[in-house]
């Protein structure tokens, strides 16, 4: 009943993708297109939540390949993931009612965003590899032509070509892998491959496989330099979608892949997760904080994001190969959880970005400021979503940073040496990574929302419509309510993490006064409700001992800053600025930054100028030399354009000759 | 009965830390002027100073928004809350479940979030070149402190300080790793609370600051509560290597109010030897430039990541 109630809602959204264009003339198929999106997404997490009778639901359909057919199927872990797809889903069609109305051209959104989530859909519920990869592609392709809706920017149209390209590079990796999983008999349903065995090395390379294929839609570093591109290039309920959840479609293939598919791990599989995670965290945070441009800055923050889950997937299957089922269920808990906080935080904060660009036109920060006092429902919600992201406590993200920490605590009784190294070394990078995140999220609020407006748009903007705020305020109360009841979150994964682990954490709601302890109360606990409470009552018995015995009155005034205040504006702190330290001090690791001054003369009235360049290393080492090598092949292989008829007679024997002589062998 | 009795002992944690900061404070400060041969003003100077600000109006500036107002309760009930986490005179109170370690630190952070992003309400470039330094100092600092609760956790098995400091008080033995713990929590302690080298706690030459160009255009009640914060802070650093380090003398929450004085006496005692100790530190060392910070930090950074490798790798040293 959950599967046929969840198909028949893609096959509606796909059907809205029709009405969209048929429809293309009304005024309403907007609103109209949205709001069947809104409805469907609910019936679908609808789907997943409701109980299931039996443990796994699966059905196969006549359709696609005749000798197979198309199977699909609802197991926990689909049932969590459709439920973060559909909520995320649902959030962003809300969101667009309101923000898709200033669309100019809305046919260049509206078919592909149905399709954009029912391809999504399909990815999840696909219970073979020739669903998978071709529901794979659907999305792939939806969410292309979603980034070029504004495709008169050339920014945005290479935005496309690079997304495109890595899309298809990613999606040639995971034929490789299903065809190494499926092997010489051609078993491409789930079932079978789950039956058959491999030996170590095929699984190896399965496993590289699925970490480029599904780690370059996911954005893991270096497979991530499309992602702050293609991103922020779409309309930002789209970015807030691709971000909060096509990342998340592409962790459900990982985990699909290596912890169900595959078989029982070796614990050297998590040498690469833990590695490429680890290296996403410091890369993405490092590159978020010196962005000007808020979606991107954004964009980046999910690199990082996404480097967090990674990490705490391989510590648990670095747990799970040595046997340790409660530790391996911590750290994929963790995972999940970061899963649904992340997708809940990032499409609030895409909200909010899409709001501050339609209020004010402008995406960088360094040209906004004072909108709190111009848009001040929005930067109440945006500061909500920044100190989610930002791991502090009482909301949700830091739940999930500190139930790592916990599986990384854990991970001194692992045997092997080379996991206990490299854990203390993934431990740095996390703290690290965390610890910058913070100071990212103050940059990006502080210029953008804070001090005084850079520009006129900033002085001028306004709140979005109710659509939106009620959207943003859903998604802040659920951090809100996912940071203070833990437990109900953990409980809720511990089906997944038994099934997928082969263990749970203790049950979580037995606790008392509804505190979380990943393993007993003696070895660490957190109760994120109990620390609200406290923290409300001390700031309010704060202020009421104040107001009773010291004074309530205040006084404006210009503001003093040991003089005079400057009167422009320009003179504040700028986000270059405030990440000058930071960039000098940590941005090694990831950039080379040339600092240029340009000092006119004393007597020369002309401006100094200060330029900063900022080199991504990754795309000069890495990808640069391979366009190169690209193009030199390309260029060389040009003079097979130009033969005569003759030559090319004679080449056509030659690879005749050559291929029978290969079949001889 | 035993309910009341630990809801009591809880509550009297979070007045004594209360009362105490402002004193640990005044008498580091006296004790720094005796140094200098000054005669310096009375340990109580720093309460009378927060009483005086009480009763004075705010000047706020033209265009502060209400994170900037709000800002002050928060970090001053943030950083309260963590300071009444930390056991001081008795482990294992009521409440001290409630938050580990590592959400202790967490809390921490947040204050440090609001603070940050109270110095750039205003507009002003001084609150910027605060803000900006305190979230560098912060990102080496942060992680820093996490290795250090990484080696002590391992070590003793838990991050619930209660139970760190019951296992410290059982196995006393020098380990190698504990020691550089130590040291680079020193290290953290000295920048995460501005005192010298980092910062100057008392220094009014605006481009030297730091803490004090975020809180510039604050006056008033909300500059009393920050002040206090700051105050609380530095309390929690010397009660959290007081109870990690130097367990001695703690009481445990069922062990009868005699105990219980006892650690109250021991926890005195310990606060003025480190805020003696601190107090020289200070008067025998120059302020660093600003950019000079990162390596001071990076060695508290390394000495932490040594000390956990050399647990994980070891588990005795």
């Amino acid at each position: 009943m959950p599967l046929y109630l969840a198909l028949t809602s893609v096959s509606a959204l796909l059907a809205v993708s029709v009405y969209a264009i048929v429809d293309r003339r009304n005024h309403d198929v907007s609103r109209n297109v949205y709001r069947l999106c809104i409805g469907l997404c609910g019936v679908i997490f609808l789907a997943a939540v409701m109980p299931r009778g039996a443990h796994v639901v699966s059905t196969t359909l006549p359709l696609g390949l005749p000798w197979i057919g198309m199977h699909f199927r609802i197991d926990v872990l689909t049932a969590f993931f459709l439920a973060v797809v559909n909520l995320g889903g649902a959030a962003a069609s809300a969101y667009a009612i309101g923000y898709g109305a200033h669309e100019k051209e809305p046919i260049r959104v509206l078919p592909f965003y149905p399709a954009f989530l029912a391809g999504m859909n399909l990815v999840v519920l696909a219970d073979d590899a020739f669903t998978f990869l071709v529901a794979w592609e659907f999305m792939s392709l939806a969410s292309w032509a979603l980034v070029l809706t504004h495709h008169h920017e050339e920014e945005n149209r290479r935005a496309g070509f690079v997304y495109l390209l890595m899309a298809s590079f990613g999606g040639f990796a995971l034929l490789m892998a299903f065809g190494v999983l499926g092997g010489v008999g051609g078993a491409y349903d789930f079932a079978s491959i789950r039956e058959s065995t491999r030996a170590g090395w095929t699984s190896g390379l399965v496993l590289a496989l699925a970490i480029v294929g599904m780690g370059s839609k996911a954005g893991l570093a270096p497979l991530h330099i499309w992602l702050p591109l293609a991103h922020p290039a779409a309309p930002s309920h789209v970015s807030a979608l691709m971000s909060g959840v096509m990342t998340k479609v592409a962790v459900y293939g990982f985990i699909r892949v290596v912890f169900d598919l595959l078989g029982p791990p070796a614990f050297w599989w998590s040498v690469e997760p833990m590695t490429f995670g680890a290296a996403s965290a410091l890369i993405g945070v490092l590159f978020a904080t010196i962005q000007s441009d808020l979606k991107k800055l954004l964009a980046y923050s999910t690199i990082e994001n996404i480097g967090v889950i990674f990490i705490a997937l391989g510590l648990a299957l670095a747990f799970k190969a040595n046997g340790m089922a409660l530790p391996a269920a911590l750290a994929f808990t963790a995972a999940l959880f970061h899963v649904f906080n992340h997708s809940l935080f990032k499409s609030l904060l895409f909200f909010g970005a899409g709001a501050v660009l339609n209020a004010s036109g402008e995406r960088s920060i360094e040209r906004l400021g004072g909108l709190i006092h111009s848009m001040p429902k929005t930067a109440f919600l945006f500061l909500g979503g920044c100190v989610a992201i930002a791991a502090l406590p009482p909301l949700n993200g830091f739940v999930s940073e500190w139930l790592v920490f916990q599986a990384i605590l854990l991970s001194p009784a692992l045997p092997q040496w080379t996991v206990k190294l490299l854990v203390p070394a993934v431990g740095v990078a996390l703290a690290l990574s965390a610890a910058l995140g913070a100071g990212c999220y103050i940059r990006a609020y502080g210029v953008a929302f804070l001090g005084r407006p850079r520009s006129e748009a900033a002085r001028a903007a306004h709140d979005p419509d109710r659509w939106s705020l009620a959207t943003m305020a859903v998604l802040l109360t659920l951090c809100l309510t996912a940071g203070l009841l833990p437990s109900l979150v953990i409980d809720t994964i511990s089906p997944v993490a038994k099934d997928f682990v082969g263990g749970r954490m203790p049950t979580q709601a037995e606790l008392s006064w509804l505190s979380i302890a990943p393993v007993a109360e003696s070895r660490s606990s957190y109760n994120g409700l109990l620390v609200f409470a406290f923290i409300l009552f001390s700031a309010y018995s704060a202020r009421w001992v104040i107001h009773k015995f010291g004074t309530a009155r205040s006084r404006r005034a210009p503001a003093w800053d040991c003089g005079y205040i400057e009167t422009s504006p320009m003179t504040q702190y700028t986000g270059s600025s405030f990440a000058q330290p930071i960039r000098r001090t940590l941005g090694v690791i990831a950039f080379s930054v040339r600092e240029r001054l340009d000092m006119p003369a004393p007597g020369d009235t002309r401006a100094a100028r200060l330029s900063v360049d900022v080199k991504d290393r990754i795309f000069d080492y890495l990808y640069a030399p391979l366009t190169r090598a690209v193009e030199s092949c390309a260029a060389g292989l040009n003079i097979l354009s130009l033969l005569t008829i003759q030559e090319y007679l004679a080449l056509v024997f030659a690879a005749l000759v050559f291929l029978l002589v290969l079949v001889a062998i | 009965m035993t309910l009341l009795f630990n809801l009591m002992a809880q509550s009297l944690q979070m007045l004594l830390v209360l009362a105490l900061a402002p004193l640990l404070i005044g008498f580091v400060r006296k004790l720094k002027a005796r140094l200098l041969r000054r005669k310096g003003p009375p340990i109580i100077q720093p309460w009378l100073d927060l009483i005086r600000l009480l009763r004075k109006e705010v000047v706020l500036a033209d265009n502060a928004s209400w994170l900037y107002r709000a800002a002050p309760y928060l970090i001053f009930a943030m950083i309260w809350v963590a300071a009444s986490l930390v056991p001081t005179f008795a482990t294992g109170l009521t409440f001290s479940w409630s938050a580990d370690l590592i959400a202790i630190i967490a809390l921490l952070g947040s204050a440090r979030f609001f603070l940050a992003l109270a110095g750039m309400d205003i507009g002003t470039s001084f609150g910027g070149i605060g803000s900006s330094r305190e979230a560098m100092f912060g990102s080496l600092a942060e992680p820093a402190m996490m290795m250090i609760v990484f080696t002590v956790s391992f070590v003793a098995g838990t991050t619930q300080l209660s139970e760190i400091a019951a296992y410290m008080v059982a196995n006393m033995e020098l380990r190698a790793s504990v020691g550089m713990a130590l040291v680079a929590l020193l290290i953290v302690a000295i920048a995460e609370n501005g005192r010298i080298p980092v910062d100057n706690p008392a220094t009014h030459l605006e481009l030297t600051m730091v803490h004090e160009a975020m809180i510039l255009e604050y006056s008033g009640r909300y500059l009393a509560l920050i002040e206090l914060a700051s105050a609380l802070k530095l309390l929690l650093y010397l009660s959290l290597i007081a109870c990690v380090f130097f367990p001695v003398g703690l009481a445990t929450h069922d062990a009868g109010p005699r105990a219980m004085a006892i650690g109250l006496g021991a926890y005195v005692l310990k606060l003025a030897i480190g805020g003696g100790a601190l107090a020289l530190f200070e008067t025998s060392t120059a302020k660093m430039r600003i950019f000079r910070v990162p390596d001071f930090l990076g060695a508290g950074l390394m000495l932490g990541l040594l000390a956990t490798l050399l647990v994980f790798v070891t588990r005795s040293l």
